[in-house]
């Protein structure tokens, strides 16, 4: 039996398990990182657009700080975000990206002087300060107040991600690649590692550890069509709930982005949009304006998505073999921007349309893009219910997205949980011993060996790649956009059928080392599992909150529905997740339920509203001296790593 | 119609893995779809022809460098190749060469890439790195410096120029394209306070620049279009200055 000791596991290369695994080594203790591939090759690479950090040098960002980047992020949520957690995040993001910066990220910069842009379909000229030039710049994006995502021309994510693996390989980390985590080692609530499948030889090897981190990235694969990429199937989370101590939360929460191209579903990135690009309907009609005449194109996804769906309904979508689509237009913004900002986009229309999107419209739909769903955890990162088991990034529910993640938003929260996360981490290591029980780890490593030699013995039975296919158009067709209780309670009846068919998956290439299919076999009925969650938590869910929209119950619903759905697998052999709910407390708020500002407003308010909205006057009246900042600690006192506690610079603004 | 076409690809299996396998070229049949790139056709023909068949994507949109491959004599992405791009509708794959071979088309870049970043040591070098206050407004820059950064940050690690350089295969401990790309960028970056003495260390012999016979497959075959010729040159001269 092969056992790799270490301080902290990190399950996950992506920017959120290397920033943490970073901390965890700059705290002096050992980590190792897991990939399925090199790090820099993790989803992180593709976020295009930008990161959120209110740095507000921009002359569109003037005005702009923590407290505008909080209101945005909880009304994006939907009120359904940990309002505690958005306050650590929105506080903590600048110093993040500052941090990046010194690191080496080449962060596109304030250039003084006049600037033409194109905003509301015109075209404007700007005028950046003297005293800004230099600074990180930032552009516009959906669902905020101010321009306040930062950026690196059209490779935001990859240079993020490329800074952050340097720093990780400066600082000796080793990295894994080509192992895939696939059950968590536990016991009384404790967790103690993984069991990990090496997948050039198909060995088995337990890592021990401390503290173990979940940062696995999204689950978009289980729908058919998603931006994410091939390997953002969810089995960090799937390995979680299988624990069956460990929630998952909010998994019915899964984001549509507007403007996918079509067939395919690679992105182009919001900053199509934020840069003034429109959407144009089959008669070149831009529609957006009358359904949402304030914010327009830029709503947040959620309702950008819904919007084009309902025009498409109405018979305004563009024909074509793949079904009906929209045009993004963004010739509007010149050659010259394209090519220097937009050459992402530029290149995916070359090589994937054969378009050119300097002269021509391209073809997009709204498309699974984000998860804002994953393995809950408490505001440092552990789960509720299983000590030394972490999580952060797109896999974990650490709730500062709610209903419907901002873009740009995370990104920033990788990192930002990173560093957060990762003092707690830390702390972890500091606190706790390693725990090693070599009856436990053979109990885990038999039991997943024979898993796998059940797998390679069996003659016939299911394939994987069909149930996976099946699965995939079950929650494309049935947990889509639009959803309503007669699809979804038949998406929850057949993928209990699908679930028990995935015990049966036979093999048609039966070796255990490389070997893609035993891959398959090994992560479809995991993927089955969440796809379940996923769809029974839609189904219980009786209202619209951002991304969860039902056609039958329209409104957000305050009164019965503010709270957080968690589901656990507890019994192996169950056929369906067992769902609980944990109420989020209104009187607790910073920000109390209201109006988003877009979208419909049709909620059912929650009785303790007014009750806070009251409350809040008062303090605010009886604290008339108090600034923002010790606002803030009256309103919402967070607790966060002491060395994240300072106050933020802005340009014109100083620490104020 | 073209839509109609059957396919014929030619691809190299071998699994290392399995004792006594021996290189062999499999043809497999698929019928076009529009639109229809590598990525989807090998990825029908493991689902419906051979199970075994390995490759790698991750991002199937040209953005991560995973999925290099040698498409009928030349290294590309194979992700955003389309099908229609060959007419006589016969596609032959092999393989990246240069680096360790995992199983039919799928080979260890991380490895290769992860001792180039180690030797020529990607990161920042500025013993502040780590004390900066993260309260205070970020270093400036000029707008026009991030930008050349960024250009040369491009590179996605895809090794299409290491398969494509001569020197390499003569010389397996030569730095490469992808290697020289790297240092250029920290060159350029205001942020690393190396000095070209430190630099020299690294790439100045002929492992290095000096090894380098500008015959440029690195730049023919680059998917990002870094500008290898310029870049090679100029740390040629900036090398040639030190000593
Ligand atoms: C096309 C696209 C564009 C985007 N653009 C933006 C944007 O502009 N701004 C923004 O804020 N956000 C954007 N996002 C979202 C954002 O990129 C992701 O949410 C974020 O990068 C996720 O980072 P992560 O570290 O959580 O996970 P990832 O980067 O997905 O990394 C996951 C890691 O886990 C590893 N892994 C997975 N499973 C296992 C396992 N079982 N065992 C071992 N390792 C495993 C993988 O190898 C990988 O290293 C975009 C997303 C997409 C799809
Ligand atoms: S120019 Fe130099 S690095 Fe590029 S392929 Fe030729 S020898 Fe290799
Ligand atoms: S320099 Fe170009 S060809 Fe070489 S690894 Fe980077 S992207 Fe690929
Ligand atoms: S799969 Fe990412 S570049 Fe081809």
């Amino acid at each position: 039996m092969k056992i790799v000791y270490t301080d902290s596991l990190i399950i996950g290369g992506g920017l959120a398990g290397l920033r943490i695994a970073i901390a965890a080594r700059q705290r002096g203790y050992d980590s190792i990182v897991l990939s399925l591939m090199p790090a820099k090759r993790s989803h992180s690479a593709a976020a295009q657009g930008g990161m959120q950090a209110s740095l507000g040098a921009s002359i569109k960002g003037e005005g702009d700080n923590e407290d505008v980047h909080f209101e945005d992020t909880v009304k994006g949520s939907d009120w359904g975000c940990d309002q505690d957690v958005a306050r650590m995040f929105v506080n903590t993001a600048p110093k993040a990206i500052r941090q990046l910066c010194a690191w080496g990220v080449p962060w596109s910069r304030v250039r003084k002087g006049d600037r033409e842009v194109v905003i509301n379909g015109q075209k404007v000229t700007i005028t950046e300060k003297d005293e800004a030039h230099g600074l990180i710049t930032s552009r516009d994006f959906g669902g905020t107040k101010k321009w306040r995502t930062c950026f690196t021309s059209d490779g935001t994510g990859h240079t993020m991600l490329y800074a952050m693996d340097n720093k990780a390989i400066q600082l000796g980390i080793p990295v894994h690649e080509r192992k895939e985590a696939i059950a968590i080692i536990h016991e009384d609530g404790v967790c103690h590692g993984a069991v990990v499948r090496d997948l050039i030889t198909g060995e088995l090897i337990a890592y021990i550890a401390k503290a173990t981190v979940i940062a696995t990235g999204g689950y978009g694969r289980l729908y058919a069509v998603t931006t994410n990429a091939v390997i953002s199937e969810g089995i960090g989370n799937a390995i979680a709930l299988e624990t069956g101590v460990a929630p998952l939360g909010n998994m019915e929460a899964v984001q549509f982005h507007p403007t996918a191209i079509v067939p395919v579903g690679i992105l182009t990135t919001e900053g199509c949009r934020g840069d003034g690009g429109l959407l144009l309907d089959k008669d070149g009609y831009r529609f957006m304006p009358d359904y949402e005449p304030g914010k327009k194109e830029l709503a947040s996804r959620d309702v950008v998505s819904r919007r084009m769906t309902e025009h498409i309904r109405k018979g305004k979508g563009v024909p074509s073999r793949y079904g009906d689509h929209l045009w993004l237009d963004i010739t509007l913004l010149g050659r010259a921007h394209i090519e220097k900002n937009l050459r992402e986009v530029k290149e995916i229309c070359e090589y994937f349309l054969g378009i050119d999107p300097v002269k021509e419209y391209i073809p997009v739909r709204p498309t699974q893009h984000y998860s804002m769903g994953g393995v809950r955890t408490k505001p440092t990162g552990e789960s509720p219910t299983m000590r030394g088991l972490f999580s952060a990034g797109e896999a974990a529910c650490w709730d500062m997205h709610g209903f419907n993640r901002l873009g740009g938003n995370s990104v920033a929260e990788t990192v930002v949980a990173g560093m957060i996360v990762g003092e707690y981490v830390a702390d972890y290591c500091a606190e706790n011993p390693l725990k090693i029980d070599t009856k436990l780890i053979e109990k885990f490593m038999d039991r997943e060996k024979e898993k796998i030699s059940t797998l390679l013995s069996r003659e016939k039975g299911e394939s994987a790649f069909a149930l996976k296919k099946e699965m995939q158009q079950i929650m494309m067709d049935k947990v889509g956009i639009f959803r309503n209780e007669a699809d979804l309670s038949q998406a929850v009846e057949e993928l209990k059928l699908l679930h028990q068919r995935s015990k049966n998956i036979a093999l048609r290439h039966k070796i255990a080392s490389s070997n893609p299919e035993l891959v398959e076999a090994i992560r479809v009925p995991k993927m089955i599992r969440l796809a379940q969650c996923v769809a029974y938590g839609a189904m219980l869910r009786k209202e619209s909150r951002g991304a969860h929209a039902r056609e039958d119950y329209p409104e957000r619903n305050d009164r019965d529905w503010l709270k957080r759905t968690l589901t656990f697998w507890k019994d192996e052999n169950a056929d369906l997740p067992e769902v609980q709910y944990e109420e989020l407390d209104v009187m607790k708020m910073e920000m109390p339920p209201g109006s988003r500002g877009y979208g419909v407003d049709n909620t059912i308010h929650h009785p303790d509203t007014e009750k806070r909205v009251a409350q809040l006057e008062e303090i605010k009246k009886a604290n008339p001296s108090a600034d923002r900042f010790e606002m803030q600690r009256l309103l919402n006192p967070i607790e966060i790593p002491e060395k994240f506690r300072g106050k933020n610079e802005r340009i014109g603004k100083g620490f104020k | 119609m073209s839509d109609e076409r059957i396919l014929k690809f030619h691809i190299l299996r071998y699994n290392p893995q399995v004792k006594g396998d021996v290189p062999t070229m499999k043809t497999y049949e698929v019928k076009e779809a529009p639109g229809m790139t590598i990525f989807i056709a090998l990825n029908d023909i493991r689902e419906n022809h051979d199970p075994s068949l390995q490759f790698d994507f991750i991002c199937r949109a040209g953005i991560c460098g995973s999925c290099a491959m040698i498409i009928n004599g030349h290294p590309d992405l194979a992700c955003r190749t389309l099908t229609s791009k060959f007419p006589d509708g016969e596609i032959k794959l092999l393989p990246l060469p240069g680096f360790e071979l995992i199983g039919d088309l799928s080979v260890n870049t991380g490895k290769f890439m992860r001792a180039m970043s180690e030797r020529v040591e990607s990161w920042i070098h500025d013993k502040y790195a780590d004390s900066v206050d993260l309260d205070r407004l970020e270093e400036r820059m000029e707008p026009d410096i991030a930008e050349q950064i960024y250009e040369l940050e491009r590179c996605v690690e895809c090794g299409c120029c290491v398969s494509a350089c001569a020197t390499k295969r003569m010389r397996d401990g030569f730095l490469t394209a992808v290697g020289f790309m790297r240092l250029a960028r920290y060159a350029l970056d205001p942020r690393d306070k190396r000095s070209d003495e430190e630099f020299y260390e690294i790439v100045g012999d002929d492992e290095g620049v000096f090894g380098c016979m500008t015959l440029l497959g690195c730049q023919d075959y680059c998917p990002k279009d870094l500008p290898h010729q310029t870049q090679i040159a100029y740390l040629r001269r900036r090398m040639a200055l030190v000593k």
